[in-house]
């Protein structure tokens, strides 16, 4: 079982895109500066008027961890999960599915997937970036 | 001079055992660590008239009042934030106190952490909870990040990134906390040192982080009384006088998943520390010892650095040698921590620092005019520094 994210009006692009096949960014309509997370009031401007844009879906890992222990909700451990420094200047969390625990390290180029759930919930991933066609 | 600085004290300290079983109720924990304390300074339940908790305590302030026998309360609060609301309930009092709000406060925490609801297993009901916190970990838990020790773990590999420091050198935080473990008989690990081989032969949770770097789960409360320093003076213990006491949350904080903002780490801490000095016109010059919040061994590093006991990655050099174990430059966590006592969200390090300033301490460090003590790390927390 897959632990599914709460949602509300200011992240619910976010799950639309990537059941769409997108990673969206939240971008302030006003001043254009992007964020994530999303939220309703823009950091920068203080405007309220936002959109998004599809992020490239590149990055780099800015830190990692592999976790072994306790169990997680509908994970086969052990998992590689990053902390992903986007080319967008934005940074999120995501598992890395095709790097083992050996060969992780900071700096590593990834690539954004997209691991459909069920219907309702399309979770990102994210693979090594020279190995994506 | 801070308004409130040197204007309460914590009178009274108590506590249950602390076990993995406690085999009583939450309530029933705290109702016996509030008798406790209450006893130790010699104020009866009729003098209490606050009662400040966490938020996450499952006995409301109350409940509490209900089986005390404690028929009026003029001040009761929460504080938020899991371990981060540990120095913060002591504020909590302290203000109520200094303003005339309550005479006697008592700060209480109690859970069976161990054998009922247990903290270091991924928590679905942090993920699913209907608020912004929950609307916050929607970015980490279903990516599989959702356990305390995966958070921290986080952090630390960056850290270690940045500055070169080691599973050793956070090794040797658990080291310090089990050899004062060691000598202390209320501790889990009660005659159980440790050596740094025994930490880096430790099976590895999430890595970087080996099981020694990780508290244990456990039953029991912890109950602190606090009143003016004038009506301490008068009861049974040497007052241990609030110098100063703050919170801190910094900026783009999250709960234990700060990790958007350029630099992640802990600045809240350093809100804390910023706070700390200037209320109480103390430096880190003149703590001989303190308490920092050990539930993962990486964040005790970085503390010492927001706190400024030394440089920005400094740390790991400023632990080395056993500067931080009993009879080096700044002994921490004299009780054994939260990895060796017992991890009783950090009221056990409030009370240990009240020991060593009544001379009582079971690991007591010669002449202790001052103790500083933190609370939760990797989100928005608290701190004290407590004086004789
Ligand atoms: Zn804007």
């Amino acid at each position: 079982m897959t632990v599914r994210p709460m949602v509300n009006r200011d992240s619910q692009f976010f799950w639309d895109g990537t059941r769409a096949g997108e990673l969206r960014i939240q971008r302030c309509n006003a001043c254009g500066a992007r964020r994530f997370p999303p939220g309703p009031a823009c950091q920068s401007c203080d405007a309220y008027d936002r959109g998004y844009d599809v992020a490239a879906g590149t990055g780099t890992v800015f830190s990692y961890v592999v976790h072994r222990h306790p169990p997680v909700p509908g994970k086969e451990l052990p998992i590689v999960i990053a902390l992903i420094d986007l080319d967008e200047g934005v940074r999120m969390v995501g598992e890395v599915v095709d790097v083992s625990d050996e060969e992780i390290e900071i700096g590593m180029p990834l690539r954004v997937d997209f691991n459909r759930i069920d219907d309702e919930l399309t979770l990102p991933v994210w693979r090594r970036a020279e190995e994506m066609p | 001079m801070s308004p409130l600085s040197r204007k309460a004290a914590i009178a009274g300290i108590g506590a249950t055992e602390f076990s993995k079983a406690s085999g009583r109720s939450e309530l029933q924990l705290s109702v016996e660590a509030v008798r406790a304390a209450l006893a130790d300074c010699g104020l009866g339940v009729e003098d209490v008239d606050g009662l400040t908790t966490f938020t996450m305590d499952t006995s409301s302030e109350i409940a509490l009042a209900r089986e005390l026998g404690i028929k009026e309360l003029r001040f009761f609060s929460r504080i938020n934030y899991g371990g981060g609301a540990a120095c913060a309930t002591v504020q909590q009092a302290a203000m109520a106190v200094t303003t005339g709000v309550a005479d006697v406060v008592v700060c209480y925490r109690g859970f069976n952490e161990r054998s009922e609801s247990r903290f270091g297993q991924f928590s679905l009901a942090a993920a699913t909870q209907v608020n912004t916190n929950g609307l916050d970990n929607a970015w980490t838990y279903p990516m599989g990040l959702g356990t305390p020790a995966a958070t921290v773990a986080m952090q630390a590999r960056r850290y270690m990134h940045e500055y070169g420091a080691t599973s050793a050198d956070f090794g040797a935080v658990a080291v310090a906390d089990r050899r004062h473990a060691a000598t202390n008989p209320h501790a889990f690990f009660y005659e159980k040192p440790i050596t740094l081989e025994d930490h880096q032969a430790s099976r590895m949770i999430v890595d970087p982080l080996h099981l020694l770097d990780c508290c244990q789960e456990s039953d029991g409360a912890v109950a602190l009384v606090v009143t003016s320093v004038e009506r301490a003076r008068d009861l049974r213990q040497r007052p241990a006088v609030v110098a100063a006491a703050a919170q801190g949350s910094g900026a783009d904080q999250y709960v234990m998943t700060s990790y958007y903002r350029d630099d992640i780490g802990i600045p809240e801490m350093g809100v804390v520390g910023r706070e700390l000095w200037r209320q109480s016109m103390l430096a880190p010059d003149h703590m001989p010892m303190a308490i920092l919040y050990d539930h993962f061994t990486p964040y005790v590093l970085m503390q010492l650095e927001e706190l400024g006991f030394c440089g920005r990655g400094e740390a790991k050099d400023f632990i080395a040698d056993g500067a931080i174990e009993l009879g080096g430059r700044l002994p921490l966590n004299t009780h054994g921590g939260q990895l060796g006592e017992a991890y009783i969200h950090g009221m056990n390090g409030i009370a240990e620092a009240v020991r060593q300033l009544r001379g009582t301490s079971v690991n007591q460090v010669p002449d202790v005019p001052h103790v500083l003590v933190t609370a939760g790390t990797g989100v928005p927390t608290s701190g004290l520094i407590l004086s004789a």
